[in-house]
């Protein structure tokens, strides 16, 4: 049976892993080699860095990162933060990337993900979706990005299904509403944009306990989920959420 | 050495790297010669089933069906798994080389394609690839078209239906899922497959 997916989300800025609510408050929170390999030995089935600066500067120190990061994993690996042109993405598969995540550089020329997808294949290639509705209804949700800060007057669910139509492998779908708040994913807005498409959904924001997974497997039929700050506030480790998935009935892969 | 086939369709560095974490000496290449000169031969693949119209045209083709002759132990990873079928309704004008039976096809509505992530495969117990796993070890899959099931099915994997996770037949082996990506279960299937024997 296909399991459904507990993602690692690393916040890297200069080399280092940084936690905090986006990116207010950041405190090093340690080496991202070592901490993937640690999320992976404790059952992450995959492992998404992002870049969280993405300068200029900055790059080839993400590149070594991303090197060294992926020499000791044997799971999915996934990229993201700054993936302006698809040369950028090649630098990232050959540094060791599996996948990459583009977000404002798709939404400013769509044409990137046919483009990185046409060389490295449309499985590489996750379209990230920063959405905000307040509390409106899932329809009237706008794309964000900048890292959250700027609207675009696109519709969430009309950008998903081009990305779709263009080629994405998978959506990274992350409410900034609910981004931080450790009340829940939107369940909602996941099931809504996951029913418009045939490729798989990944939820993200606003995770604060073990039952807002099961919530956003069930209710929001996510394929994935993406937890960051969650195992700085209570829950161990991907193994625990995991073992609390596994005894309410939700398909996942234990032992790992 | 080990010849890790390069025919221009997606990232070899996964694959390398893991063969490499195995104490394993590979080698990228596009070079017949290289290919029939290999004590093993692994071709990977993310990606179309059109592109591997350039192992045709680069003459790698009748380099493979060689080394497959020969009994040099090959494995083919994905759509290097597809290849050794007759063919991929992905691309109809372009044939596998039909060393398996049974042509690839896609998943059906209305399941969700591409089928990507862990989901367990029902190995069987006289598989030299998949020695030393559990009954039904999770591997790691993304793909849109699969392969049917024969009698060289030596792994099970269910969405919409049965479908071919792992191939096997004597000395040449195909796995629908990434060994690369799949943790320890995928580093044991590549350990086995560098433990057997050659030829």
């Amino acid at each position: 049976m296909l399991t459904k997916r507990i993602i690692a989300c690393l916040d890297v800025t200069a080399g280092r892993v940084v936690k905090g609510v986006r990116f207010v408050d950041l405190l090093d929170a340690g080496d991202p080699a070592e901490l993937a390999h640690r999320h992976a030995a404790a059952g992450a089935d995959e492992i998404v860095l992002l870049d969280i600066t993405a300068t200029h500067e900055g790059r080839k120190t993400l590149l070594d990162t991303v090197a060294r990061t992926a020499r000791e994993i044997f799971v999915p690996f996934t990229v993201g933060g700054g993936v302006r042109t698809a040369e950028d993405a090649a630098a990232l598969f050959d540094a060791g990337a599996d996948k990459i995540s583009v977000n404002s550089a798709a939404i400013a020329d769509p044409s990137l993900i046919g483009a990185v997808g046409s060389s490295f294949g449309s499985q590489a290639v996750v379209v990230a979706i920063d959405a905000r509705r307040g509390s409106e209804d899932v329809e009237v949700a706008e794309v964000y990005v900048n890292g959250g800060r700027k609207p675009t007057g696109r519709k969430v669910l009309d950008w998903a299904r081009e990305a779709e139509e263009r080629g994405a492998g998978e959506i990274l779908l992350t409410s900034m509403d609910a981004d931080g708040t450790r009340k829940g994913f939107d369940c909602e807005l996941t099931a809504a944009v996951g029913s418009a498409l045939r490729i798989p959904v990944i939820a993200s924001g606003g995770a604060g306990n073990a039952q807002h997974f099961v919530d956003v497997f069930r209710a929001g039929c996510a394929d994935a989920a993406l937890a960051a700050s969650i195992f700085h506030f209570g829950i161990a480790d991907v193994r625990e959420l995991k073992q609390e998935l596994a005894n309410q009935g939700v398909p996942v892969r234990l032992p790992c | 050495m080990i010849a890790v086939i390069d025919y221009k369709a997606g990232n070899l560095t996964s694959v390398m790297k893991a063969l490499t974490a195995l104490g394993a000496a590979a080698q990228i290449t596009e070079d017949a010669a290289v290919v029939r000169a290999a004590e093993r031969v692994v071709l990977p693949g993310v990606g179309h089933f059109a592109a591997t119209a350039r192992l045709r045209e680069t003459g790698i083709e009748g380099a493979v069906r060689e080394v497959i002759a020969r009994g040099v132990p090959f494995l083919g990873i994905c759509v290097g798994l597809q290849w050794l079928f007759e063919g991929s309704t992905e691309s109809e004008a372009t044939a596998g080389i039909g060393a398996m039976r049974g042509c690839c096809a896609r998943f059906p509505e209305p399941h969700k394609v591409p089928h990507v992530g862990w989901n367990t495969l029902a190995a069987a117990p006289e598989s030299r690839l998949l020695a030393g796993l559990p009954a039904q070890p999770f591997v790691y899959y993304t793909h849109s078209y699969r392969a049917p099931v024969i009698r060289e099915t030596v792994g099970v994997t269910q969405y919409a239906g049965p479908f071919s996770g792992a191939v096997e037949r004597g000395n040449l082996f195909g796995v629908q899922f990434h060994p690369e990506k799949s943790g320890d279960a995928g580093l044991q299937v590549l350990r086995n497959f560098l433990a057997v024997p050659g030829c």
